[in-house]
C-alpha cells in the first residue's frame, strides 16, 4: 500500500514524512481532498525550511484524510491506508514505524497525530500552541490546531522539536523566542512527582485501553511517582465546546477553496453562485461537508451566541480547571482513543467517530496545552512542560508495543 | 394642511487610510500600478498564510477616532465576516465586529442653520476587497487584487442627519479633519473616501423611524446630494401617494439617469457569520501607545487658522489657503520658525510653492519640502544677499534635494555682490553697446531704462541689488 501520496525518491540521511496538510514548493499539496489535487504552493511552510537548513531530508508528502479531520485518514481522496489485518492507520505514522523516516510531522487539529502514535505504540507530541509556526500549514482550526511531531523513540521527538520549535514573524500567534526557549532540550526543568489520572474520560474508554493506563500507572509508580484519579467532569466538555469551535473555523478556512482561484473547478456551471455550489459539492467529502454545515449552523446569527461564544466560555472554563489541576500535579494522564485498533467496519457505522473520539484529544486541543502521547497513552501538562513530558515518555518506553 | 417632512439620515463612510503596505500583508497600498502587481500569497487568499497585523494600521484608527473626539478601546479585536463575492479571495474579509478601534465620537458640523454636533457610533478597521473587470469583448471577468487587504476605516454615525447640506458638510468636516492628522488622502475620485446613505423619511416631530433605505459605495459629494433629494422625494411620494411600498432594501444610485434602483435581494441578504479572527491576537493599547498617538495629533484646522490671523497677521484668504493642508501648515510653521517673516513664508508657500507643485502636477498635500530651508532662503532674500529669481532657482532645487540654501546659493555664484566697481565695470560696458537706449531714454522712453537694466542684471547673473544698481545705471546715463 502507498503511505506517500508525493516520495522524494532522492531522500537521504535523517529523513522526515510531512502530512500532505504541510505546504510544499517542491511537491504538490492536497491536504486528502479532490479539491486541492495537484495544488502547488508558492513557498514552504517554516517547518520544511526549519528541517531542510538543519539538514534534514523531506521523505514526501503522507497520504492524510480530508483536511485532516476524520479518525485516521479514512476519508481521503486518495484510499485510506488499512494494514493486512483490516487495522486503520495514518499514512505518516507507518512510514516511521516501519522506519522510512525518522519522524513525521503533522498538524494535529482534531487529534488524528497523536490518536495514531497511540495505537502505533509511538511517541507523539502536540507542542505548546504558539511554539511551532504554523506558517504555510493548510488551516483548520487555527485557535488550537499545532504541528507535531511522532517518532518512535523520545530522542528522536526531542531532535526534531529543537529543529522546528522557535519564533517566527509570518504567524502573528507565534510566541517570543525566549517563550519557546522554555521547551527545547537544553532548558532546565523538574521532572514529574505526581500525575492525575481524568476518571471519567478514562471509564468511558474500552477495557483494553483502561488496562493501558493500569501498566502506565505501575511503571510510574515503580519509578517514585505519585499517581491518583481525579475529579475530570470539566474536562470531559471540552469535546462538545472544541466541536462547536473546530468546525466554526473549520467551515470559515475551507470557504477560500471555491473554484474561482485554483483547485477543482466544476465544469458544471453558468452563474456564479453554480461555480460555487458545484465546484464545492463535487470536491468535497460527507465528512468536510457535514463540519461545514455544523460550523456554518454555530456562526448562524440565531445560534452564536447559544453555540459558538459558549464554545469559547468553556474554553475559558477548561483552562482554568487545568491550572488548577496543575497546582497540585504535575501532568494530567488520560488516553488517546476509546480504542486500541478500529478498522472500516468502526468508521463506516459511524462516519462521525472522530467527533466522538474529541473526548481524548480535545482536552489538550482547545487549551493548547502541551500533550505527549506514549506508552500508547497520553500526558498533558502545563504550558512549556514539554520536557517534564517527554521525561514521562521515556520511562515508558516499551510500554503498550 | 399638509404634513411636513424630516428626512433622517446615517452614513457608513469608508476611508483608505494611507499606509505604506496592506493591513495583513507586506503588499504596496499605494493606489495604482497595473493589475495585481500589488499582490502576494497572503492577499490572494493562497492556503497557509497567516495575517500579521500592520501597526501603522491601527495608529491610523486611533488617530482617527482621536480627532474624532471618541472614546478609544484599548483592547481591540478583528473579526472574519464570511460571504462569498470572486473579489474576496478568502471568502471572508477581516473585520471589527465586536471592538471595534473607536466608539461615542461626535463632529461638529456648520450649515446655514447653524452648528450642530453629529455622533459617532462607532470606528472600525478592516480591509478592502478586490476589483472584478469585466471585458465585454470575451465576456470573461477577471479579478484584481491590488486593493485586497488595503486597510480601511469605516465611520459610523448615529442617525443625526437631516439633510443634503448637512451630509456634504459632515463629509467635508471629516474629510478636513482626516486629511490634517495624516489618515487619508480622502479622495473620492481615487475611491479612497466612500460613503452608505441610510435614509428614512418621518412626519416632522415623530419619534419613530420611518422605512430606512441604503444606498451603497457613493463616491461624490454632488452624486450623495442629488442622491439624497432623489430619495426623499421618493419616500415622501410613497408615504403621501401610495406610489409604492417602502421596504428596507438596499439601492444602487445611477448618477447618469438621476434614479435609485433596487438591489436584487440575492446581493443583500445574508447572514455574516461574525467571529474572532483566530489569527489575530487582541491589540492591547498601553499607555504609552495611547499618549503618543494623543501627542502626535494635529491642531484643528480651524484653530490654526485663528491663530495664523490673530498671532501671526496674515489675511483671511492666505490662512485660508494655507490651512487647506495640513502639508502646507507643517511647511509654513517650519519656515516661520527659522525665519520670523510670517507674510513673507505664507507668500512664497502660496505663490512660489503652489507654483512649482501645479508644474509637477502635484497636489497641496504632497508639498514634501524642508520647512526650516525655505525659511532661511527666505532670509537670503529679505537681507539682499539672494535676487528673487535666483532664489526661485534654489527653491525649484529645493523641491529635488535637501540642500542648505546659502551654501548652495555660493557654489552657483547666487550671492549679489555689492562691489560697486565691479557694477560700474558692467555699466559701462552695456552702456557703450547699446548707444541706441540710452538716447531713447534721453528722449523720454521710461522703457529703454528697463531694458538697459535688464541687459546688466544678465551680465551680473542676478546676484545685485536691483536697488544700487538703478542708481548707479541712472547715474551714468543722465
Ligand atoms: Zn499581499
Amino acid at each position: 500500500m502507498e503511505l506517500y501520496i508525493t516520495k522524494n525518491e532522492k531522500a537521504t540521511g535523517k529523513i522526515i514524512a510531512l502530512d500532505d496538510m504541510i505546504l510544499t514548493k517542491d511537491y504538490p499539496t492536497a491536504a486528502g481532498s479532490k479539491m486541492l489535487d495537484g495544488y502547488m504552493s508558492l513557498f514552504n511552510a517554516e517547518v520544511v525550511d526549519r528541517l531542510t537548513n538543519g539538514g534534514y531530508s523531506i521523505g514526501g508528502k503522507a497520504k492524510v484524510g480530508e483536511l485532516c479531520i476524520d479518525l485516521l485518514g479514512e476519508t481521503s481522496y486518495f484510499g485510506a491506508i488499512e494494514r493486512n489485518d483490516g487495522t486503520l492507520i495514518t499514512a505518516s505514522s507507518e512510514i516511521v514505524k516501519i522506519g522510512e523516516a525518522l519522524a513525521a510531522i503533522g498538524l494535529d487539529a482534531n487529534g488524528t497525530s497523536r490518536r495514531a502514535a497511540a495505537l502505533n505504540g509511538q511517541i507523539c507530541v502536540k507542542p505548546t500552541y504558539g511554539t511551532v509556526s504554523r506558517f504555510g500549514t493548510i488551516s483548520i482550526a487555527c485557535s488550537g490546531e499545532a504541528v507535531s511531531v511522532t517518532a518512535n523513540t523520545v530522542d528522536a521527538v526531542k531532535e526534531v522539536l529543537d529543529v522546528i520549535v522557535g519564533h517566527d514573524d509570518k504567524d502573528g500567534t507565534s510566541l517570543s523566542e525566549e517563550k519557546c526557549a522554555l521547551l527545547k532540550s537544553n532548558a532546565e526543568f523538574s521532572p514529574a512527582k505526581k500525575i492525575a489520572i481524568a476518571k471519567s474520560i478514562t471509564d468511558s474508554a474500552e477495557d483494553s485501553v483502561k488496562s493501558k493506563i493500569e501498566e502506565v500507572k505501575s511503571v510510574l509508580e515503580a519509578n517514585g511517582i505519585e499517581v491518583c484519579e481525579i475529579d475530570d467532569s470539566v474536562l470531559s466538555v471540552a469535546k462538545s465546546a472544541w466541536n462547536i469551535l473546530m468546525s466554526a473555523e473549520l467551515c470559515n478556512n475551507v470557504s477560500r477553496y471555491d473554484g474561482v482561484k485554483y483547485g477543482y473547478r466544476t465544469p458544471n456551471y453558468t452563474t456564479i453562485d453554480e461555480l460555487y455550489t458545484n465546484s464545492r459539492t463535487e470536491a468535497f467529502g460527507e465528512l468536510l461537508k457535514t463540519a461545514i454545515l455544523f460550523g456554518s449552523e454555530t456562526l448562524s446569527t440565531d445560534n452564536y451566541m447559544k453555540m459558538y461564544d459558549k464554545g469559547l466560555r468553556i474554553r475559558r472554563i477548561i483552562v482554568e480547571k487545568f491550572a488548577e489541576i496543575f497546582e497540585s500535579f504535575d501532568a494530567v494522564l488520560l488516553p488517546a482513543s476509546a480504542k486500541n485498533a478500529y478498522t472500516k467496519a468502526d468508521t463506516d457505522a459511524n462516519k462521525y467517530i472522530a467527533y466522538d473520539e474529541n473526548l481524548y484529544t480535545a482536552p489538550a486541543s482547545i487549551t493548547g496545552l502541551p500533550a505527549v502521547v506514549a506508552g500508547g497513552v497520553q500526558f498533558i501538562g502545563k504550558a512549556f512542560s514539554e520536557n517534564t513530558l517527554l521525561d514521562i515518555a521515556s520511562k515508558l518506553e516499551g510500554v503498550g508495543k | 394642511m399638509a404634513t411636513k417632512y424630516e428626512t433622517v439620515i446615517g452614513l457608513e463612510v469608508h476611508i483608505e487610510l494611507a499606509t505604506e503596505s496592506k493591513i495583513f500583508c507586506s503588499c504596496s497600498a499605494k493606489f495604482g500600478g497595473e493589475q495585481n502587481d500589488h499582490v502576494c500569497p497572503a492577499c490572494c487568499g493562497m492556503p497557509g498564510m497567516l495575517p500579521v497585523v500592520n501597526k501603522h494600521v491601527v495608529d491610523l484608527g486611533m488617530t482617527a477616532g482621536m480627532m474624532l473626539n471618541c472614546d478609544i478601546n484599548r483592547v481591540t479585536t478583528f473579526d472574519k465576516k464570511s460571504y462569498y463575492y470572486p473579489d474576496l479571495p478568502g471568502s471572508y474579509q477581516t473585520t471589527q465586529w465586536f471592538s471595534p478601534v473607536a466608539v461615542n465620537g461626535t463632529v461638529r458640523i456648520n450649515t446655514s442653520k447653524g452648528e450642530k454636533d453629529i455622533r459617532i457610533k462607532q470606528i472600525h478597521m478592516e480591509e478592502d476587497a478586490g476589483k472584478l473587470v469585466h471585458d465585454d469583448w470575451t465576456n470573461t471577468t477577471f479579478v484584481d487584487f491590488n486593493r485586497t487587504s488595503v486597510p480601511l476605516i469605516e465611520i459610523v454615525s448615529q442617525p443625526d442627519l437631516s439633510s443634503a447640506e448637512e451630509v456634504v458638510a459632515y463629509l467635508e468636516r471629516l474629510r478636513s479633519l482626516l486629511r490634517f492628522a495624516k489618515v487619508s488622502e480622502c479622495r473620492m475620485e481615487q475611491g479612497s473616501m466612500r460613503c452608505d446613505v441610510n435614509l428614512s423619511v418621518r412626519p416632522e416631530g415623530s419619534n419613530v423611524l420611518g422605512v430606512r433605505t441604503e444606498m451603497k459605495n457613493m463616491n461624490s459629494i454632488s452624486a450623495i446630494e442629488r442622491a439624497i433629494e432623489y430619495e426623499t422625494a421618493r419616500h415622501i411620494d410613497a408615504i403621501e401617494n401610495g406610489t409604492e411600498e417602502l421596504v428596507q432594501e438596499t439601492r444602487r444610485w445611477d448618477d447618469i439617469k438621476g434614479k435609485s434602483f433596487a438591489m436584487r435581494n440575492k446581493e443583500t441578504a445574508g447572514d455574516y457569520r461574525y467571529f474572532p479572527d483566530p489569527n489575530v491576537m487582541p491589540v492591547c493599547i498601553d499607555d504609552e501607545w495611547f499618549d503618543g498617538i494623543k501627542a502626535s495629533l494635529p491642531e484643528f484646522p480651524e484653530v490654526k487658522k485663528d491663530k495664523y490671523i490673530t498671532e501671526l497677521g496674515l489675511g483671511e484668504y492666505d490662512a485660508d489657503l494655507l490651512t487647506e493642508s495640513r502639508a502646507l501648515c507643517d511647511v509654513f510653521e517650519e519656515a516661520y520658525a527659522e525665519c520670523g517673516m510670517a507674510k513673507e513664508a505664507a507668500n512664497w508657500i502660496i505663490s512660489n510653492c503652489m507654483k512649482v507643485l501645479n508644474r509637477k502636477q502635484l497636489t497641496a498635500d504632497m508639498l514634501d519640502i524642508n520647512g526650516k530651508a525655505l525659511g532661511q532662503l527666505i532670509k537670503l532674500v529679505a537681507d539682499g544677499k539672494v535676487g528673487n529669481a535666483n532664489a526661485r532657482k534654489i527653491l525649484d532645487e529645493m523641491f529635488e534635494n535637501d540642500i542648505e540654501p546659502e551654501k548652495y546659493a555660493e557654489e552657483n555664484g547666487f550671492i549679489v555682490s555689492n562691489d560697486t566697481s565691479k557694477i560700474q565695470d558692467v555699466i559701462n560696458a552695456v552702456v557703450a553697446a547699446d548707444q541706441k537706449s540710452v538716447a531713447d531714454f534721453k528722449s523720454g522712453k521710461e522703457k529703454a531704462l528697463m531694458a538697459l537694466f535688464g541687459k546688466c542684471m544678465k551680465e551680473l547673473k542676478g546676484n545685485c541689488d536691483p536697488q544700487i544698481l538703478r542708481e548707479m545705471l541712472l547715474k551714468t546715463i543722465q
